[in-house]
């Protein structure tokens, strides 16, 4: 595989993903609009930060006449997830230069940050920079969705019912994710633990549950991955 | 109405900490290699976060208040028993079909 093959397969691997970009950043600009920004305010704030939940959270807040510093950190703390993305890249594309790490950094979203890492896993042969085209060629479809959408749900705005229920596909979004990634019994386990652990954290303030759910689910899937190796080992000597 | 010096502060301070926390571990790190037992960890980060993220938003859906709602429980999990069975496309496709059909049978 050629880099730009790689490229072109990330991007073509990543295409289901604009069904649920679009009417999600559709969304944020109408829901941004609502709360009382403009056009520019909308675009800047998807622009800057490129993180769905965590803009939904700030203009919720700001809606609500919260501090500055609460809104930052409950904004934030929806996305500290990312900073376990950025440890899982490291072993797939940390040797790239330093201001492509940072171009990377920008644009890690959830979406194609789930198929890139899949993909690695499931195709080892790949180069390392053929990792690092792939992974561009997944956030080059991605990204320009994301802003344009979020345009045309700020001008468009109150057009859209809210019986299209589109605030479900965000959950919709995560379990697509989700289930694919579901190939082992340690897999499913930290899957299971993370998921219970989100419900009974919830009341954990800004969003820290989330946090503390998913800590849980990888601590609770290495182990389990650990205990069967050390069962199979046993039972093989 | 959202005071636009607050609405700059806060847009501003966003993005430049969203982005240092995805810089952090591959910006820091960069070609270093990790011990194996993090690596172990590191193969469940998706997973994880992805339960924890959409389990209270099934659960516990904010557009009916927070009250669980049984259209989106079986919405949710045809979502999932496709996505397991047929990948992501079909994972959306079931989730959303199943939410609206639903929507529209029992109106």
């Amino acid at each position: 595989m050629t880099p730009r093959q790689a490229f072109w397969r990330g991007y073509l691997d990543c295409a289901p993903f604009t069904l649920i970009v679009v009417p999600y950043s559709m969304l944020f600009g109408v829901v941004a609009r609502d709360a009382g920004l403009d056009i520019l305010q909308t675009m800047s704030m998807s622009v800057l930060v490129i993180a769905g939940a965590s803009q939904f959270t700030a203009v919720a807040l700001l809606q609500d006449q919260a501090p500055v510093f609460i809104a930052l950190l409950a904004s934030l703390a929806v996305n500290l997830r990312m900073a376990m993305y950025s440890a899982a890249l490291v072993p797939h594309v940390g040797h790239a230069r330093l201001g492509v790490r940072a171009l990377m950094a920008y644009l890690m979203v959830d979406q194609a940050f789930a198929v890139a890492v899949r993909t690695y896993e499931d195709r080892p042969e790949m180069s390392p920079p053929i990792k690092v085209a792939y992974y561009f060629g997944c956030m080059a479809l991605i990204c320009p969705f994301w802003y344009g959408c979020t345009l045309l749900g700020a001008v468009v705005g109150q057009a859209i019912p809210a019986s299209f229920s589109l605030d479900f596909a965000v959950p919709v979004c995560f379990i697509a994710l989700t289930a694919p990634l579901l190939r082992s019994g340690p897999h499913i386990f930290a899957a299971l633990v993370a998921g219970t652990a989100a419900l009974a954290f919830v009341w954990v303030p800004w969003s820290l549950g989330l946090i503390i759910a998913a800590l849980l689910g990888i601590l609770a899937g290495g182990q389990a991955e650990l205990f069967l190796a050390r069962r199979a080992e046993r039972s093989g000597a | 109405m959202i005071d636009a010096t607050t609405f700059w502060t806060l847009t501003v301070l966003l993005g430049i900490g969203t982005f240092l926390i995805r810089f952090s571990f591959l910006g820091l790190l960069g070609g270093r290699t990790l011990p194996d037992r993090v690596l172990l960890y590191l193969r469940y980060v998706g997973v994880a976060v992805f339960p924890a993220l959409f389990m209270p938003l099934v659960v516990w859906p904010e557009a009916t208040g927070g009250t669980p709602d049984p259209i989106r429980l079986i919405a949710a999990l045809a979502a999932f028993l496709a996505g397991l069975r047929f990948g992501v496309v079909w994972a959306i496709i079931a989730g959303m079909g199943t939410l609206y059909l639903m929507q529209f049978l029992l109106s």
